[in-house]
């Protein structure tokens, strides 16, 4: 069965740390930085558990600031 | 495969459209403003609406509209959007004319003038807003706010023997003849979102279509004025609004 | 259709001279006197002929606001009211105004204050010169005195709003507006194209069709910075209208002792009253403003250098009368002469106040 493996690119300039994006999210990829903050003192999105991404853009429909990049592959199972 | 290889070999599922610009917001952080400007980008952009597209934009959060949508725009007085968007229409058909209006604009102050709008029919998209709130000025009661909600002019909650019901407008603007499609959407989940979306491109079609007018109402939250998180906010949305506004299409011709 | 000689009504010369002008697009609300311009627009049906929109409203405030819909897209719009109309519009004439758009606003003047008299009025003087709505603009402000004028001021208005990017008035009496008089219509013009329209009017929210950069047309600057530099910018207009704009019309003031100011209508009550006057020798001037604003104020001030005194003759209780002061610096006697409530005053009443006030000029 093929396996679908998806990755994020975050514009953690833009972003807020709404939170909106960690909340959709299905498989817990992301977090709002604990400390960190961005330009304008956001604690900004991350992908604190990138693996486990399956590409599914919920995170990119949630965003209210269009921070996300969102892409996909499928890998074929070779057994 | 790790992350970099699926950005560089994988498939672009979604990047913001480039019609929204640059620009930060101004909007609070998860305010529902912002997706939807990222969805009525993506529609007019998909409907290669670009060159055709005119705004307009009242008072409220969103008179600022204009800084990130990259069509033209007309920044409207309070509640007089869709007189505004009524000219700009007719004497213009060949473009595509939409209004985007908070509840305090389209159902209070502007009342008269999105009913007329709506009852001529005239061939114009109007985006409703619904956060049952006004927002830019500080969390004050709107028509649609809940009875019991709390505002800054309701610090008890909404009383109706004070302060009347909260109105349902796009009830209202279904009874009317002019409308063509009047459709209540939220954009809390990604579900909701992609159909909200979907909502806004059967919208413009009916302007292309010249069907006449076409309403979509997003029920929103304004966590600031709600003085919830973001995601409280779309809880307490979906657990105490959806009964008074029901999600769904109200007509749809 | 060329030149035309007809007899007609002030308001129906406005909506005559509307689709003649080319006029895109008039949004009006009924309010009585001036219901004509909207009925003979709507009798006309000129979106068969030249493609002008008309559209009845539901609201003067509505209408308002289509105007400045439709001149945020470059299109040559008007609308037309009387007094408590007008004064509903003043939110949107500010917007118009701070967004540097062109329109056409028609104000036949009823008597005031609150809903009034249907009867003839001067007494928006103030309203249409001073402002009128929130903050720092003008009007351009055209006071026909005649049917004709009520036709050419259409174009005239027009003109200058579109060359100074800012709205004008034409601020006519309710006698003007429903008194019938020969009026020459002027050779129709077509409508812009919508090339011209994207050429004269660059700024205009016509859809980007190909620009790189959109069109915002907005009264709204919230850096104080930059909103200061906006009102500069608007007073820059202002000044360049009123050194190049001012328009009057002298009757009898070569050799005149006296001089009376009037508008409007009223002017043509006190030409008759001078002339009635010069028969018994005395001597008596007319100017007659055609621009409220830019007020003719050195013209005034020319003229009071070699008269005795000034006498103001408006349908109101003296609202002209203060530019007219402003202008001669205080330096002879400036009466003021007016009827409220709708009353128009004859010659005789006319010269009356002049003998009262300037006893010695029939000695």
């Amino acid at each position: 069965m093929a396996k679908i493996k998806g990755a994020v690119i975050i514009d953690q300039q833009r972003c807020k740390g709404c939170d909106l994006c960690v909340v959709a999210c299905p498989t817990n990829v992301l977090q709002l930085q604990p400390k960190e903050v961005n330009d304008r003192g956001y604690h900004f999105a991350f992908t604190a558990n990138p693996d486990a991404c399956i590409g599914c853009a919920s995170c990119a429909m949630l965003c209210p600031d269009a921070c996300f990049t969102v892409y996909k592959v499928t890998i074929a199972d070779n057994n | 495969m790790n992350s970099e290889e699926i950005i560089k070999n994988g498939t672009l599922i979604y990047s913001r459209p480039k019609l929204l610009n640059e620009r930060n917001t101004h909007y609070c952080p998860g305010c529902s403003h912002g997706v939807v400007h990222r969805i009525l980008a993506e529609i007019l952009e998909e409907m290669g609406l670009e060159d055709k597209a005119i705004g307009v934009a009242p008072v409220g959060c969103a008179v600022f509209a204009y800084n990130y949508i990259d069509v033209d725009w007309i920044e409207a007085a309070h509640g007089r959007a869709p007189a505004v968007a009524t000219a700009a229409s007719r004497l213009n058909p060949e473009n595509v004319v939409f209004t985007y209006q908070g509840d305090g604009d389209l159902a209070a102050i502007g009342t008269a003038e999105t009913i007329h709008a709506a009852n001529r029919g005239e061939n114009i998209v109007i985006i409703f807003i619904n956060n049952a709130i006004y927002g830019m000025t500080g969390g004050q009661m709107a028509p649609t706010t809940l009875l019991g909600q709390k505002t800054a002019t309701t610090p008890y909650g909404r009383r109706a023997d004070l302060n009347g019901f909260p109105i349902k407008m796009s009830d209202i603007l279904a009874q009317l003849d002019g409308t063509c499609y009047v459709t209540r959407q939220a954009v809390h989940t990604p579900g909701a979102v992609r159909k909200a979306k979907k909502a806004l491109r059967q919208a413009f079609e009916n302007v292309l279509a010249k069907k006449g007018t076409s309403v979509v109402e997003i029920v929103s939250t304004c966590n600031s004025g709600w003085k919830l998180t973001p995601a409280q906010s779309n809880d307490w949305m979906a657990a105490n609004m959806f009964d008074k506004y029901p999600l769904g299409d109200l007509k749809n011709i | 259709m060329a030149e035309e000689i007809r007899l007609m009504k002030g308001n129906e010369a406005i909506a005559h001279a509307a689709i003649r002008y080319g006029c895109d697009g008039y949004f009006g609300y009924p309010i009585t006197p001036q219901s004509e311009v909207l009925e003979t627009l709507e009798e006309l049906m000129p979106w068969e002929t030249t493609g002008m929109v008309v559209l009845q409203a539901e609201s003067e405030v509505a209408a308002i606001n289509m105007v400045y819909g439709g001149a945020s897209t470059g299109k040559a719009v008007m609308t037309s009211s009387s007094s408590p109309g007008v004064s509903l519009k003043q939110e949107g004439i500010s917007y118009i105004a701070a967004s540097e758009l062109p329109a056409l606003i028609v104000n036949v003047m009823r008597g005031g204050p609150g809903l009034g008299t249907i009867q003839p009025s001067q007494a928006d003087y103030f309203q249409a010169t001073k402002g009128g709505g929130h903050g720092d603009y003008h009007l351009i402000v055209l006071a026909p005195a005649t049917v004709q004028e009520m036709a050419d001021f259409v174009s005239l208005g027009f003109d200058l709003a579109f060359k100074y990017r800012t709205p004008a008035m034409i601020l006519a009496d309710g006698i003007v507006g429903q008194m019938m008089e020969k009026v020459v219509l002027p050779e129709p013009r077509r409508r812009r194209t919508e090339k011209e329209i994207a050429e004269q009017c660059p700024w205009a929210a016509t859809g980007r069709h190909g620009r790189k950069t959109r069109n915002v047309v907005t009264s709204l600057e919230l850096e104080p910075d930059k909103m200061e530099v906006n009102n500069l910018r608007l007073q820059e207009t202002y000044k360049r209208i009123s050194e190049a704009e001012v328009r009057y019309k002298e009757y009898h003031t070569d050799d005149a002792e006296y001089l009376i100011v009037a508008f409007g209508s009223v002017a043509r009550i006190c030409l008759k009253a001078i002339e009635d006057a010069l028969a018994c020798g005395i001597k008596i001037g007319l100017i007659r403003p055609i621009t409220l604003w830019p007020f003719p104020t050195n013209e005034i001030k020319r003229l009071s250098e070699k008269v005795k005194g000034i006498l103001t003759v408006e349908l109101n209780a003296g609202q002209m009368i203060e530019d007219v002061k402003l202008a001669v610096e205080c330096k002879i006697p400036v009466y003021h002469f007016g009827r409220m409530g709708g009353i128009v005053p004859n010659p005789g009443e006319v010269l009356d106040a002049f003998n009262k006030h300037f006893p010695e000029a029939s000695k």
